[in-house]
């Protein structure tokens, strides 16, 4: 299963990336979310698997005995999904305030900050 | 009373230079007074070292400062800093007493006395400091200070184009001073000039010599404006003239030659030390010389004049012997006073007169007699007629040029021609603009106020009186700053009159053709008149084509990444992350993917990730909103059972939750979003896949190398250990979040805090427009 989870990590990246490269904002935002969803898999992947052996020390125990699965890459992601998700709503709502505002959600008609005298752009 | 320690002094005259703009503003006319006194009672008590440092026992302190990088606040006041101290503290007085008359009208006056004070201070901390690195501080304060007062009419362009000239030429060469004091930190371990002084033979036999003496040379040429780096000094004479007299004459360009003097002992007395600076010298000497014959501007006049007499002073210290040096210690000192007073009669001139042009000045003796009779003092000091200190300093250059060997003869007859320059040069500005007859359209000049008399006349009879009585002014200061730059006394005292020799004989000479060349002027301008030099010998078309051609090549460069196009950044962001990374990871010893040893799979993980590859390729390929959000909902949940199967609840069940939230926001907004369009062409979605598809295989492949090898984490344990005893909780992630690290578990509820104001505010705050 970790090559099957290394496959799809790879596949999260390259949607992820493919999307915050197109010129629709919506797609954007979806692209965030693969990205997000890639990053957790990387975390998750890279702290090994293990199958089916939550961290939960049992009744009686002082101390949990392996195999139990790593808890610290899962509170590391915890916390990503939690930033990941107000990320998420912020881009959502900053997208829909500034199709509004602007009346495009084409990125490539929002390029008229950067310009400089004699540039060809 | 104790003496105050150099320091305070360097401290108390950055603290003056800040307040003067406020001082002037509330003195108004009184401020004159007061400007002066500040140099002069820094001269005095720089004075009250005097016997001490006479006596051959120089001043130290020493500070720390930053001991990890060697930088300490230490300072040395020898015979060669203290005859640099006075020159300008002096000549610092006579500016500023002048100045405070001079800019009465400018504007800005408050603040040029800021700049000039900054400067002041930061000149005496090049001759004083003793580390190196502290050198370069002052150094390149006094070229910051340099650049402001040059572009001090800054609403002129052309003035401002020469401050930035001067500011990139110099602070060019003072990167590569920095650059050459840093290799010869390496090479000694030691930034203290004073420590490195017993290291000659240590230095000049290591193999990175010739590159510390390039380095270290490029920056003293820059400053002291020797060819081919000498085109900004002619050019900073935009600036008042009160600065072209105390930095680009008396003081500022020669801080370059007090640090090849200062360096002499330390890294000279090699072939190549002592023949480049030779050679160079000589070069800009005549260079320069030649160069000023057919200068109009009085003081482009002496700008050229000022070049000629630096590159005197460079070949002096390039020919090195105990001779030359006492002709470089005379000759600097007559220079900085008359070229000083001769700047400052010019910038009097300009002032009565509105013009500079010399053809356009005469007769003006009668309305102007104390300038006309304090030019003619400088000028036969420039010249070098008895008794100025001149004189003796010209006398000295020529017995010490005529010594040399083999090349003696060549170098007398490039001495002679370049003083005959000078004399040309001195009959132009210190002469013709007051002899001949009265001109009409220059009758109602009158003499310039009181304020701007004195400082250029104390100077011009200081030039007198140590003419006459050398040796009782000067004569101890000659012999510490021997040891400074050779480590031995010279023994040779400083006579006004040796006698009639041969070198009497060529000062004749000299004035003659002087004189002679200043007839023949008009004649050869107007047969030079249709002559042009082509641009390539040039050296300052050299700096305007590279100038120019960077901020062509930035131009480029910022439209080529930075044009707006927010796509494009993404792309250059992540393939510059992307390349170098795969670059590091398939090349360090032999990538070979290494499979995972368990490739055993479950029907449902194969089901699962079916379906989240499923979701994934209908979300890409959809023109729906609908259909791509049910997508991305789908994925999610399966991302959740991922977590699930392999110990994860806890994950597993904050991803449905959020996921759930992610796809209720989205239909929520749904009714205002567009709808799918593609917009992209064939050819930018395939170089997007492929740059995408890139990145998949490079975090795969990341994936799969990390996971090959067993990982063995302290943390690990340590967590399932002190969950139960230190945590009070069975649930290990749990107690990890709320416990172990509490405080990132704050900072995520305050970033998600930051964000809901931020969606708060997107949604309910409207400026400007109402609905």
């Amino acid at each position: 299963m970790t090559l099957l989870l290394a496959l799809i990590t790879g596949l999260f990246y390259a949607a992820g990336i493919y999307l915050i490269l197109r010129r629709s904002l919506v797609k954007v935002i979806f692209g965030i979310m693969f990205l997000g969803h890639a990053a957790n898999m990387l975390i998750f992947s890279t702290g090994r698997l293990t199958k089916g052996a939550p961290a939960f020390v049992p009744e009686g125990a002082q101390a949990l005995a392996e195999p139990f699965a790593d808890p610290l890459p899962q509170a590391l992601i915890l916390t990503a999904i939690v930033i990941g998700f107000g990320l998420q709503a912020f881009a959502i709502v900053l997208f829909r305030r500034s199709f509004e505002e602007l009346g495009t959600d084409d990125v490539d008609a929002m390029r008229t900050t950067d310009r400089i005298e004699g540039g060809d752009a | 009373m104790r003496n105050p320690p150099l320091l305070a002094l360097i401290i108390t005259g950055f603290a003056v230079s800040a307040a003067a703009p406020y001082l002037y503003r509330l003195l108004k006319a009184r401020f004159v007074w007061f400007g002066a006194a500040f140099p002069l009672t820094l001269f005095t008590v720089f004075m009250l070292r005097y016997p001490q440092v006479a006596s051959g026992v120089p001043v130290r302190e020493r500070w720390s400062w930053v001991p990890s990088l060697g930088l300490d606040l230490s300072f040395v006041l020898d015979g060669l800093s203290l005859t640099f101290v006075m020159l300008v503290t002096l000549i610092g007085a006579a500016v500023f007493l002048y100045a405070s008359v001079y800019l009465r009208h400018y504007e800005e006056a408050d603040r040029f006395f800021g700049f000039i004070g900054m400067f002041m201070t930061s000149m005496l901390g090049v001759v004083l400091a003793d580390n190196m690195l502290l050198l370069f501080l002052f150094w390149e304060l006094t070229s910051i200070s340099s650049f402001l007062l040059i572009g001090f009419n800054h609403h002129v362009p052309s003035s401002r184009a020469s401050a930035l000239k001067a500011l990139l030429v110099t602070g060019a060469g003072g990167l590569a001073l920095l650059a050459g004091m840093l290799l010869l930190g390496n090479v000694t371990g030691s930034f203290e000039l004073s420590s490195l002084y017993a290291m000659n033979d240590l230095i000049i036999s290591h193999r990175l010599y010739p590159a510390i003496v390039a380095l270290i040379l490029v920056g003293a040429f820059t400053k002291s404006a020797q060819f081919p780096f000498h085109f900004w000094l002619p050019d900073a004479m935009a600036a008042p003239s009160p600065v072209s007299a105390y930095l680009h004459s008396a003081t500022m360009v020669k801080a370059g030659i007090y640090l090849i003097a200062r360096f002499n002992h330390e890294i000279g007395g090699t072939v190549l030390w002592q023949d480049t600076i030779l050679v160079a010298g000589a070069t800009t000497m005549i260079f320069a010389g030649l160069l000023s014959y057919r200068q109009n501007d009085l003081k482009r006049l002496l700008a050229y004049s000022t070049l000629s007499v630096l590159g005197t002073l460079v070949m002096l210290l390039g020919i090195g012997s105990k001779l030359a040096i006492k002709a470089f210690f005379i000759y600097l000192i007559a220079h900085s006073l008359y070229k000083g007073t001769l700047f400052l009669v010019a910038g009097t001139l300009d002032h009565e007169t509105g013009t500079r042009d010399v053809g356009k000045l005469g007769g003006l003796f009668r309305a102007m007699p104390v300038t006309a009779v304090t030019a003619a003092l400088a000028s036969f000091s420039m010249m070098g007629v008895i008794p100025l200190i001149g004189f003796i300093g010209k006398e000295t250059l020529y017995k010490a040029v005529l010594d040399v060997q083999p090349w003696g003869m060549l170098l007398i007859v490039l001495a002679v021609a370049s003083s005959a320059f000078l004399v040309v040069v001195t009959l132009l500005v210190g002469f013709r603009p007051f002899l001949g007859k009265p001109r009409p359209e220059l009758q109602k000049v009158h003499e310039a106020p009181i304020a701007m008399l004195v400082g250029p006349f104390i100077l011009a009879i200081s030039g007198l009186l140590l003419g006459l009585f050398p040796d009782f002014f000067v004569g101890r200061l000659l012999e510490e700053s021997a040891v400074s730059i050779l480590s031995q006394r010279l023994g040779i005292e400083i006579e006004l009159w040796h006698g009639f020799n041969l070198v009497l004989l060529l000062s004749f000479v000299t004035l003659l053709a002087g004189v002679g060349l200043y007839l023949l002027r008009p004649f050869v301008l107007s047969r030079m008149e249709p002559l042009h030099l082509p641009g390539l010998v040039k050296p300052s078309i050299w700096y305007e084509e590279a100038l120019a051609g960077m901020l062509r090549f930035a131009t480029w460069l910022t439209s080529a990444l930075q044009n707006g196009d927010l796509r494009r950044y993404l792309a250059v962001i992540i393939l510059s992350a992307l390349i170098p990374a795969s670059l590091m990871l398939f090349s360090s010893g032999g990538f070979s993917v290494t499979l995972p040893a368990d490739l055993s799979v479950t029907p449902y993980e194969v089901a699962l990730a079916l379906i989240i590859v499923l979701a994934t390729a209908l979300l890409l390929t959809s023109d729906s909103r609908l259909k791509a959000i049910v997508s991305m909902g789908v994925l999610g949940f399966g991302v959740g059972m991922i977590f699930i199967i392999y110990g994860a609840p806890d994950v597993a069940l904050t991803t449905f939750a959020i996921e759930t939230l992610n796809v209720i926001l989205f239909v929520l907004v749904l009714a205002h979003l567009p709808k799918f369009t593609s917009r992209s062409r064939t050819t930018g979605r395939i170089r997007d896949g492929l740059i995408a598809a890139s990145a998949g295989i490079f975090m795969t492949l990341t994936v799969l190398q990390v996971t090959s090898t067993a990982l063995s984490s302290r943390l690990k344990e340590y967590f399932a250990s002190a969950s139960l005893p230190d945590g009070h909780g069975r649930n290990v992630v749990n107690v990890i979040l709320v416990d172990f690290r509490a405080f990132d578990t704050l900072g995520e509820i305050t970033v998600l805090a930051i964000a809901a104001i931020g969606v708060f505010a997107l949604l309910k705050l409207r400026t400007g427009k109402t609905d």
